[in-house]
C-alpha cells in the first residue's frame, strides 16, 4: 500500500483523506479490518502517534470503528467516508478554478477547457 | 501523557562562550522529537548535558526524574555524533560487550538488524566503511529496550535507502513509554516521523511545537520553516 504526502500540509488530514479514497473507492470494504496503526506508519513513513489521531478522527466521524484488543475496522455504513471525499473533490475543483481564473480564464471558458478535454479523452 | 524528561533554565558557559542560555523544556513520553539548529546553536551541548557527559554552569535536568548519572545510563541509549568503539574488535565482539554492560540490551534484535543491513557480524569494525559503522551505532542504540533514545545525527552519513530502513527502525521500535530525541540537519527526510520539534538558536529554544502544527500555521514544511528562519 502507497501513501502519496504532501509535505507542506498537516499529515494527519492527509491520512484520513486517503483512507476515506479507499472506503469511498471499495478498496476498504465494510467490515473489513484495516491495517494497524503501526502498519501504517511504517508504511506511510510517519509518527504512530499521528496515524493513531487520524484514527481516532475517522472513529468520531463514524468512518471507522475500533473493536478492543483486534484492532480498527471500517463502518458498515460508508455514507460519510464518501461526503467526505465528496467535499474534497469540491474543494480540488474549487482549486483548479481558482488557478485557470489566475491565468486569466473566466468560468465559462474553464467548462469549455474541460468539455474539450473529456471530449479528447 | 506522563513526563520523561524536563530541564528548567539550562544554562552552558564554556569560559565566556554561552552555548546554552535558560533553556527550559518538557519531553513527554511516546513521542519522537526532532532538535534541530544551526551548526554551533547548542545542540550537542544539550545532548551532552542529558547524557551526564556535560555539566550545566546553572539550571536543572532530570530524567525520569533523576539527574543524569547512574540511574539515568540505565534509561538513556545514547548515540554520539563521533564513534567511540574500538576498531579493533568485531562486530560480535562489541554486541557481547553491549550484552554485558546493558541489561536491557537485546542481541537477538541486533543481529536481526545486521543481518537486514546485511553487515557480516564477524568482520571488525575498522574494515567498514563509514555508512555501515555508523550503521553498527544505530543498531546497537536501538537494541537497547531504554526509556529515551537520543541520537546525535543519526543519519548524516548513510544512503538514502539506508536512511529509510533506520527512519522505519525507530517506528517500528516505537514504544508508548520511550521517547526518540534526535538532531539532525536533514529535516526532509525525518520530519514526517517527528511529533514535535524544537528550533534552537544560539542556545536559545526559538521554537517548541508538532510538526502539523507547523505545516498548518505555515502552508510549509518543517524544512522549508527552517531555512527560512536560519537564512543568511
Amino acid at each position: 500500500m502507497s501513501w502519496k504526502l504532501d509535505k507542506t500540509r498537516p499529515i494527519c488530514p492527509q491520512i484520513c483523506e486517503q483512507i476515506c479514497v479507499r472506503i469511498a473507492n471499495g478498496e476498504f470494504k465494510p467490515n473489513e479490518r484495516l491495517m494497524s496503526v503501526r502498519e501504517v506508519a511504517v508504511t506511510a513513513g510517519v509518527n504512530p502517534n499521528t496515524v493513531q489521531k487520524s484514527f481516532e478522527q475517522l472513529d468520531a466521524k463514524g468512518i471507522i470503528y475500533s473493536v478492543r484488543g483486534s484492532g480498527w475496522f471500517v463502518s458498515a455504513e460508508t455514507v460519510t467516508a464518501k461526503d467526505e471525499v465528496d467535499q474534497l473533490v469540491r474543494s480540488k475543483t474549487a482549486d483548479y478554478f481558482d488557478q485557470m481564473n489566475a491565468l486569466g480564464m473566466d468560468n465559462s471558458e474553464i467548462k469549455q477547457y474541460v468539455k474539450e478535454w473529456n471530449t479528447n479523452e | 501523557m506522563s513526563e520523561l524528561l524536563r530541564c528548567e533554565n539550562l544554562t552552558k558557559n564554556y569560559g565566556r562562550i554561552t552555548a546554552l542560555n535558560n533553556v527550559s523544556l518538557v519531553i513527554p513520553r511516546g513521542k519522537i522529537i526532532g532538535l534541530l539548529g544551526p551548526n554551533g546553536s547548542g545542540k550537542t551541548t544539550l545532548i551532552k548535558i542529558l547524557n551526564g557527559l556535560l555539566t550545566p554552569t546553572e539550571g536543572s535536568l532530570t530524567i525520569d526524574g533523576f539527574k543524569p548519572g547512574v540511574e539515568t545510563k540505565s534509561r538513556v541509549s545514547y548515540l554520539p555524533d563521533s564513534s567511540y568503539l574500538n576498531s579493533w574488535m568485531t562486530v560480535e565482539q562489541i554486541v557481547n560487550m553491549f550484552v554485558d554492560f546493558y541489561p536491557d540490551f537485546r542481541p537477538e534484535l541486533a543481529y536481526k538488524m545486521l543481518k537486514n543491513l546485511d553487515i557480516d557480524p564477524s568482520v571488525k569494525l575498522k574494515t567498514l566503511s563509514k555508512g555501515n559503522k555508523e550503521k553498527v551505532c544505530l543498531i546497537l542504540v536501538m537494541s537497547r529496550n531504554a526509556q529515551l533514545y537520543v541520537l546525535d545525527e543519526p543519519i548524516a552519513g548513510v544512503d538514502p535507502a539506508t536512511r529509510d530502513y533506520i527512519i522505519s527502525t525507530i517506528i517500528n521500535n516505537y514504544n508508548p513509554d520511550a521517547s526518540v530525541l534526535l538532531s539532525t540537519h536533514l529535516i526532509s527526510d525525518i520530519e514526517q516521523i517527528l511529533d514535535e520539534v524544537i528550533f534552537i538558536n544560539k542556545g536559545v529554544v526559538e521554537l517548541h511545537k508538532t510538526v502539523d502544527e507547523i505545516r498548518e500555521e505555515n502552508g510549509m514544511s518543517v524544512d522549508e520553516l527552517f531555512r527560512e528562519v536560519f537564512r543568511w
